[in-house]
């Protein structure tokens, strides 16, 4: 044991090096998130989390539940791919308790988001320079939103 | 599907508690989503883009995205017969009250939506120091907001500039593909309020998506392919002045 004479301080340093070693896997149980780097280097909850945030938009399957007859009128229209919350903003209260109104949206606006002529829209696009066309009428004194050809019968 | 009575009450229960999942947020847990089913992506087609802003009011609304920051937003290009490369590019306010009435010229005009391009070897993800942000096994970029630093090196990795540092949280933000959407079998907020169908989601796991005939017979490209990303918005007709 002579190697090993007056060697105490070793000893007492190498010790010190495991204690700290245990104190690091005690700390990092706690510190790391229990679910940390089971699908890869993050926290594998996370995804949940961001999947359990609310929605605003319900979607046009749950308006098309209730509101079947409009869903009919629009299909056979030029806006039968234009979702109902395209127009009606986001309804998710309303489809979740129906005794929640939702505001019916003005024409005025509404229509010339996408129909206001400009040359920068593609040119199949219909669009109206809104002053020419209508002379400031609001659009649905002719055209009815959800299906808006005019017919001979009058507007459907 | 035929379903009898017997069948549909004996069915009864287990959907109640895959609905419970699903609400719960837990879709890996929900017999109804399996994230290793899915691959996401978007197709974007710039023909039928009109420029209304509808999707970046839409992504607002359904991500609480503050004013000045854009999830999505959408560019309008204007590029002249002599100057290929040097188009002039727009975006007031994101495109979320839409553009300027152009004038008919000798150029032309088109707008290109952008968002997160959920890069399959994204470098937004590789140079986060703590694990905060990852591709999902879904194929979605997404952010821990609890683990995020706000050191914001992703915010200068991304090629893309989708990434912002959110003013009241300090932590980075940006499109999640509408993750709570897509996990319960709906589109992204910005898909479903496209009035033209400029916007479509894509899951490119799924055979039947109609993604996979789109991209054969289309003339389809992703932004930047040359930093080899592994950008999954796929553009339609993109004109090679975008960058």
């Amino acid at each position: 044991m002579s190697a090993f004479k007056n060697s105490g301080h070793l000893f007492r340093f190498a010790l010190l090096f495991v204690i700290a070693f245990l104190a690091f896997l005690v700390l990092r149980n706690f510190v790391v998130p229990k679910s940390f780097g089971k699908l890869g280097h993050y926290r594998a909850d996370a995804i949940g989390d961001m999947a359990a945030k609310p929605l605003h938009y319900a979607g046009h399957e749950a308006c098309e539940a209730c509101h079947s007859d409009v869903a009919d009128m629009k299909k056979a229209g030029s806006h039968a791919h234009v979702n109902c919350e395209a127009c009606h903003g986001p309804l998710a209260n309303h489809a979740a308790d129906p005794s929640i109104t939702p505001v019916l949206p003005d024409t005025a606006v509404l229509c010339v988001r996408c129909h206001a002529a400009s040359a920068a829209k593609p040119k199949n696009f219909p669009q109206v320079s809104a002053e020419d066309h209508s002379n400031g009428l609001p659009c649905q004194t002719c055209h009815k939103p959800h299906s808006p050809a005019i017919t001979a019968g009058g507007a459907k | 599907m035929n379903l009898n009575r017997r069948h549909f009450l004996i069915m009864l229960p287990a959907a109640a508690i895959a609905w419970e999942h699903v609400l719960a947020g837990t879709p890996e847990n929900s017999p109804n989503y399996n994230t290793a089913d899915h691959w996401w992506g978007m197709l974007i087609d710039i023909p039928k883009c009109i420029g209304c802003g509808n999707c970046v009011r839409a992504c607002a609304a359904e991500n609480d995205v503050p004013d000045g920051h854009f999830r999505t937003w959408v560019e309008r290009y204007h590029v002249t017969d002599y100057d290929m490369v040097n188009p002039q590019v727009i975006s007031p306010d994101g495109g979320k009250e839409g553009f300027p009435v152009a004038e008919e010229d000798a150029g032309k005009y088109f707008f290109v939506p952008k968002l997160c391009n959920h890069c399959a070897d994204s470098p937004c993800t590789q140079v986060c120091p703590v694990g905060a942000t990852f591709v999902s096994p879904d194929g979605v970029v997404l952010i821990d907001q609890t683990y995020c630093l706000g050191c914001a090196y992703c915010v200068q990795a991304c090629p893309y500039g989708c990434r912002y540092i959110h003013p009241e949280k300090k932590v980075v933000d940006k499109c999640t593909l509408c993750y709570h959407r897509i996990t319960k079998g709906l589109t992204t907020a910005c898909c479903e309020n496209c009035p033209t169908g400029a916007r479509q989601l894509a899951d490119l796991k799924n055979p039947n998506d109609p993604i996979h005939e789109f991209l054969k017979t289309h003339h389809v490209q992703v932004l930047k392919p040359q930093m080899a990303t592994g950008a999954k918005v796929f553009y339609n007709e993109l004109d090679g002045s975008v960058r």
